[in-house]
């Protein structure tokens, strides 16, 4: 009986912590995945596929690798007017989120780029900061 | 002895443990089927009928409206007569949740595409922006068919009180993102414009209750055809 009870503690213990930790890890996995699901898969999904001829896809996007060096001021900046990705013309505007910091950013990027099917070369922070720093006359052109 | 008893001890605790963590981590979701509830408010109505008195309730019913769509047509409660409808609120520059919902609602849209008792009723809630013009636009770059869906713009005034009568919460605020509160549900409406569900529209779980409480409120023997689908 006592060895009973003493193993029902021991193993509701286990479990707590084992939830616990479940949840916290889950927490800190990947900031960019985190940042994904909060900025920006409300418009190209979880899965990256976009909307139909409204919101382009970043799965297996063309552009992602056509206009690596202007990935960073997107996501700051937004992005308006036609664009073709993947041979398709898509032209309903994306806000900025000028609140990300080029880390965020660099997270962001670095989960788009290595997921839904995607297996591009991944972005340093230094690299972001140099684009974020070119991106104040890209706006103003 | 000792060996024995840990031995179903052990695998009686990784039980244990695994059931509690499938707890933790799954989300209940009912599944929708039997008869759906009238929502809204409801009104007793006394009348006589042979000498006795009898009561009436009297359901909710959406008041009659007109909106224009996006191919300029006029849409008023006669286009929606004799059909189920799933109505939602959105604005197509919303930077927030509306595109999750629309790929939802393309989900239905699929699901009774061949049944033409079911349509679908989006109303924009910024018609300042979301012309004609505009919602032609969206409704072609979302390859809809507009018998089918109907994007609809009106009087800002008629618009929000009409979401009001579909228990949806919409309105303009500086504050929010995109300048506009509003919900993302989407309200499943029968033939006689009685609200019958409100769902969630950006949770994937809640659609699928949708489609499948739907064919509850369709004429049962087509009921096979909904089903396929
Ligand atoms: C409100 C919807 C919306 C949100 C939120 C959004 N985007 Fe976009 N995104 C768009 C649209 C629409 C375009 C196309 C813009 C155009 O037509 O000029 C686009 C374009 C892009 C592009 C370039 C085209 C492509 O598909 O490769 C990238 C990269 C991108 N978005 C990434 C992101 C990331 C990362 C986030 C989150 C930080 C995000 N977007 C959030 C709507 C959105």
């Amino acid at each position: 009986m006592l060895i009973k009870t003493k193993f029902l503690l021991y193993s509701a213990g286990a479990a707590a912590l084992l939830t616990l930790t479940q949840c916290f890890y889950t927490d800190k996995q990947n900031e960019g995945e985190q940042l994904y699901t909060q900025y920006c898969a409300n418009c190209h999904m979880d899965d990256g596929s976009g909307l139909r001829n409204l919101i382009p896809p970043l799965a297996g996007a063309d552009y992602l690798e056509n206009h690596r060096d202007d990935l960073a001021c997107i996501i700051r900046h937004g992005q308006t007017g036609n664009i073709v990705v993947n041979g398709k013309n898509y032209n309903q505007g994306m806000p900025g989120f000028e609140h990300l910091n080029a880390g965020q950013i660099t997270n962001i990027l670095n989960y788009v780029q290595t997921n839904f099917g995607n297996n591009n070369p991944r972005f340093s922070i230094q690299e972001v900061e140099k684009q974020l720093f070119k991106c104040r006359h890209l706006l103003e052109q | 002895m000792k060996r024995n008893k840990r031995g179903t001890f052990l695998p009686a605790l990784l039980l244990g443990l695994a059931a509690l963590s499938w707890q933790a981590c799954s989300q209940e979701q009912s599944t929708g089927t039997g008869t759906l509830p009238y929502l809204g408010e409801r009104q007793l109505v006394q009348r006589e009928v042979d000498g006795q008195q009898v009561t009436d309730t009297v359901y909710h019913r959406i008041p009659d409206f007109a909106f224009i769509d996006q191919d300029s047509q006029v849409v008023t409660s006669l286009t929606v007569q004799d059909k189920v409808y799933v109505t939602d609120f959105f604005f197509t520059t919303c930077p927030t949740i509306c595109p999750k919902m629309k790929s939802q609602m393309i989900r239905i849209y699929e699901a009774f595409a061949d049944d033409p008792r079911v349509m679908l009723l989006s109303h924009t809630i910024d018609p300042k922006h979301d012309t004609v013009a505009v919602l032609r636009d969206y409704a072609d770059r979302l390859q809809v068919d507009s018998n089918k869906w109907r994007f609809v713009t009106g009087e800002k005034d008629s618009i929000y009180s009409i979401a009001m009568q579909y228990m949806v919460s919409a309105m303009e605020d500086e504050e929010e993102p995109g300048g506009f509160v509003h919900s993302g549900a989407f309200v499943l409406v029968d033939q006689n414009r009685h609200v019958r569900g409100i769902y969630d529209g950006t949770d994937p779980a809640q659609v699928d209750r949708l489609i499948r409480d739907i064919p509850a409120l369709l004429p049962k023997k087509k009921k096979k055809d909904a089903d396929k689908n």
